[in-house]
């Protein structure tokens, strides 16, 4: 009889062509001159194969490796996301060196590739191992890659920033893991939520507070969110956009295994964590977004802002409120790739600018741009019938329903301090006299936005299909 | 009978004008004379189609008619639409008044025509599904949903002030509305549905209507709008352009009345009773007070705002007095006030595009050189005093009726309203149109033009029309009215009873 039976890998299969794919990448680019655009786009490719192989995968629960990797309808939905996001990540970067005239280094594409890997195995990993061998695998990378115009100063402190941060996040996420370990005798989420059933001893909560507070890192949620504006808009600007997309759906996905697998026993000790993590964010992401005059940084108190919102969801507890956090990140993931398609064709002949201001008049001198980036707006201020306020129904629809009364009133309320923001950019776009125009948009760019805005504009006419694969994924989870 | 969706058609065919517009190319004379054709043609034919409705309409009837309902959003809320005696009389003034909005802007907007044209027309079809929704969901879809392109007329072809204004406009309405969301939510975990035509027939516990009523009245105050909520209503009229001016005042306001009818009022009716006194005082502050201060205003616009104040408190006295004459009397009010304010602002617009400038103290003695203009003028604003022979009479005193029945004190203190509004009205045509025409400014003005009569004409007839004969709006809507009172005496006839037996 064999000790140490091989595990099943097919579970893990599009991990393992991601892997796989990287690394032959990687090769490629350093035993190859001139190898750029061959990596880009077999990156782009290996991400998308990688996606199909998850919808491909046998159906039901698949679990391998002891226990600790599980692929379920819920991590099929994200994964789904995650790479896509990547993806598209990827595909947008490209045009933004070649305009600038920049060596693109073959690195990037891996890298991204690499952190895929990682946010495959956070979305999938069912005990506190996998969780942080994910959650490193996927932070490493981009700690690398916000600081990968190694030659700017604003780059590599944001790189520097990122990672010392990150860092002190792991460290406490770590201390969690230890402490809960140490009070039920096993990493694995199944066997926590069984020691947890009868309710957990003061210091089982303090593990889960730690547990929580390296999570709101990674998903920027305050009081966690310090590194956030910094790192956005120290990045170079496709950096930010991937940053804002796959790794925080990756976040969000693990946030909530957690929760739901790992404490259901709990529930009222947690919930009220995330109920004050989610006020303190909405809040903060729609007053502190009004000074800003650089839309980067606006953009990543939005997305803080935006993490609160999904919090909404997961502080029910129920199936009803991970279903609406799981529509809340798809929508989310559509606008905010979508705006910074835009953000990152704001370009004039002498180079990027990212001021509020240099949107002035654009509804003039690039009217297609204004519409694009206007509707996608007021899809972040949640305004109907754009697909932002479906977003933000079913994340308040289940806080109604798990009777989180204050949380939906505050929420919504912040939401209309949020739509001020917005509006301010719809303002300058529509209102003011125009500034010199952009120069033309790249294809890349103008695919993705018109993707994405089409998305927001059109989901209300044909949502089920969205409605359904989230309703199945999150009762995978109960 | 129907063979064909025509409440879906009505409400879409404007999109439909507003994407033709969108693919007409370029900036110059003939793409701009074309998207005044194809906006003004859409909401002729929209109109005309409407009148489908209204043919086909049976008033004998108090359940919702042309209904359509196909499943949507996976089982949470279905697309529903349908009309009754409440909504028709609306959904009518809406396609009514937008061809002549349109046509009012005809020479007044000169830049970006195309992207005007296209917000209108998609404002045309939210307002048009507002009224005929029949699911909480689609319902607040549209009604937020009009916010965007209204933001965008006020905010692009506005006056001077018109960021602030549309701001205001915009997060005021945006914030009541918040609430009203919660509160749908709420509704559908009591009730399991969205679903308007049953929640009509669902009872909410006491306890809930009270929250629920709260919230929707924070929506619906606000987009009123009703003392003390008001204030984004001058600021919003004065910076629109004439056309949005036109709109908020005759379609817009609507809606607050409108979701008192079909929420407030069936829906909850143990708390809108609990609620009438609070309703009442607001509405006789709103009528008393907003008089007034129309009364110290220096700018037409403003002036014509504040009196909507005024008449919409009419509106909601006559509402919440929940019985027969002040619900056909709110409803009239709502048409008949559509019509006039409409017309008002047009009157506004008229010497505006002359003159450029809304300060009544610029004018005096018009209609030295504007005698036809003089006339119009006189008759609306005759209109707005509440003269008899006009359609304002007639929804002034309804409303008085049904709530002398409910409240005397009310009623008597609601009545200065109308002694106050010939005030301010006649203040305001004497210091227009009136007197020797002495400013050298004004020399030269000319009389209105065919076009801008043609504009008036529809307005004086229906005026006219409906204040010798209001039956045709009044017929409509009775058998509706008829079975919601019913419903709410009888609601709280149970509520009454269910507290007497302990």
């Amino acid at each position: 009889m064999n000790a140490y039976p091989v595990p099943s890998l097919v579970p893990a299969l599009p991990e393992l062509i991601l892997a796989v794919g990287a690394l032959a990448l990687l090769m490629l680019g350093v035993f190859r001159d001139n190898s750029q655009r061959l990596v880009d786009v077999g990156a782009i490719v290996v991400l998308v194969v990688a996606a199909f192989t998850v919808v491909m995968l046998p159906g039901g629960t698949l679990v391998t490796f002891g226990g600790s990797f599980v692929v379920d309808d819920f991590a099929r939905f994200l994964k789904v996301l995650a790479f896509g996001a990547s993806a598209v990540a990827i595909a947008m970067s490209i045009p933004y060196d070649r305009a600038d005239n920049r060596p693109r280094v073959f690195e990037y594409p891996v890298l991204i590739v690499l952190s895929s890997v990682g946010m495959g195995m956070l979305i999938s990993a069912a005990d506190l191992i996998a969780l942080y061998l994910g959650l490193e695998l996927m932070s490493l990378a981009l700690y690398v890659v916000a600081a990968s115009h190694r030659d700017s100063v604003r780059s590599t402190e944001a790189g520097l920033k990122y990672f010392v941060l990150g860092a002190l996040s792991s460290g406490m996420l770590l201390y969690g893991c230890s402490l809960i370990y140490g009070f039920t005798g096993t990493v694995s989420f199944a066997g926590i939520a069984k020691a947890t059933q009868e309710g957990a001893g003061i210091g089982l909560v303090f593990g889960l507070v730690f547990l929580f507070a390296g999570l709101c890192f990674k998903i920027s949620a305050v009081p966690f969110h310090m590194w956030t504006p910094d790192v956005y808009e120290g990045s170079p600007t496709p950096v930010t956009a991937f940053f804002a997309a796959a790794p925080k759906v990756a976040a969000m996905a693990i946030f909530a295994r957690v929760a739901v697998t790992a404490f259901p026993g709990i529930v009222p000790q947690w919930q009220q964590i995330l109920v004050f993590v989610s006020i303190a964010s909405m809040a903060l992401g729609a007053f502190a977004a009004i000074g800003q005059r650089n839309i980067k940084r606006l953009l990543a108190y939005s997305s803080i802002g935006h993490m609160g919102f999904a919090l909404v969801g997961l502080a029910s507890g129920t199936a009803q409120g991970v279903e609406g956090v799981l529509i809340y990140i798809t929508i989310y993931l559509a606008m905010t790739l979508g705006t910074f398609a835009i953000v990152m064709s704001m370009r004039r002949a002498d180079g990027p600018v990212e001021e509020i201001s240099d949107l002035a008049g654009l509804s003039r001198t690039n009217p297609p741009m204004a519409f694009f980036l206007g509707l996608l707006l007021f899809s972040l201020a949640g305004i109907p019938p754009l697909a932002g306020f479906f977003a933000k129904y079913y994340v308040f629809l289940a806080a109604i329903e798990a009777g989180l009364f204050g949380l939906a009133v505050i929420g919504v309320l912040a939401s209309v301090v949020g739509a001020y923001y917005y509006l301010l950019i719809v303002k300058v776009m529509y209102f003011d006299e125009p500034a010199p125009g952009f120069v033309p948009m790249p294809v890349e760019l103008k695919t993705v936005v018109g993707v994405s805005g089409l998305f927001n504009l059109l989901f209300f006419v044909y949502p089920a299909p969205l409605l359904v694969a989230a309703a199945a994924a999150a009762k995978s989870l109960f | 009978m129907a063979t064909w969706p025509v409440l879906s058609v009505t409400t879409f065919l404007p999109l439909v004008g507003a994407l033709f517009i969108m693919l007409l190319r370029g900036d110059d004379e003939a793409v701009r004379r074309n998207a005044r054709w194809v906006a003004l043609w859409t909401t002729v034919v929209t109109f005309l189609v409407s009148l489908v409705l209204l043919a086909r309409f049976d008033a004998s009837s108090s359940e919702f008619q042309f209904v359509e309902k196909v499943s949507w959003l996976g089982g949470y809320a279905s697309y529903h639409m349908g009309v009754d005696g409440i909504s028709l009389p609306l959904l009518l003034l809406t396609t009514a008044v937008m061809p002549l909005a349109i046509a009012a802007s005809w020479r007044s907007v000169q830049f970006r025509v195309k992207e005007y044209m296209i917000a209108f027309l998609v404002l045309e079809t939210l307002m048009i599904g507002t009224f005929a929704a029949l699911d909480l969901v689609l319902f607040y879809l549209f009604f937020e949903g009009g916010l965007i392109p209204m933001f965008l007329i006020i905010g692009i072809w506005g006056g001077p002030r018109r960021v602030y204004a549309t701001f205001k406009f915009f997060l005021y309405t945006l914030a009541g509305s918040v609430l009203m969301l919660l509160a749908i939510m709420a509704m559908y975990w009591q009730a399991g549905t969205t679903d308007i035509p049953t929640l009509l027939r669902h009872d909410f516990p006491a306890s809930m209507q009270t929250w629920l009523w709260l919230a929707f009245f924070a929506s619906f105050a606000v987009k009123m709008p009703m003392w003390p909520v008001h204030t984004w209503l001058p600021d919003a009229h004065v910076e629109a352009p004439t056309a949005g001016s036109v709109i908020l005042a005759a379609v817009l306001l609507k809606m607050g009345g409108y979701g008192f009818l079909r929420f407030s009022l069936p829906m909850f009716p143990d708390a809108s009773a609990d609620f009438t006194p609070l309703v009442f005082t607001l509405s006789v502050i709103a009528i008393v007070y907003t008089s007034l201060v129309a009364l110290a205003q220096t700018d037409m616009k403003k002036l014509i705002a504040y009196s909507s104040v005024a008449h919409m408190g009419f509106v909601t006295m006559g509402i919440f007095a929940a019985n027969a004459q002040g619900i056909a009397g709110g409803i009239f009010q709502m048409v008949s006030h559509g019509i006039i304010s409409a017309a008002l602002f047009l009157c506004v617009g008229v010497i505006y595009d002359r003159m450029h400038t809304r300060e009544i103290s610029a004018y005096g003695g018009l209609v030295n050189r504007m005698p036809v203009y003089a006339v119009v003028f006189l008759l609306f604003t005759m209109g707005n005093v509440g003269l008899p022979g006009t359609s304002g009479f007639i929804g002034e005193f309804l409303t008085l009726v049904g709530t002398f029945r409910v409240s005397i004190p009310v009623a008597v203190v609601a009545t200065l309203g109308v002694i106050l509004s010939a005030a301010y009205g006649l203040w305001l045509y004497r210091n227009v149109a009136l007197g020797a025409l002495d400013k050298p400014s004004l020399a030269g003005i000319t009389d209105m033009s065919r076009r801008e009569i043609a504009i008036f004409v529809p307005l004086i007839v229906t005026t006219l029309w409906f204040g010798f004969y209001p039956s045709p709006v009044l017929d409509l809507s009775a058998v509706s009215v008829a079975g919601l009172v019913q419903h709410y005496q009888s609601s709280l006839g149970a509520a009454a009873t269910a507290a007497v037996i302990p």
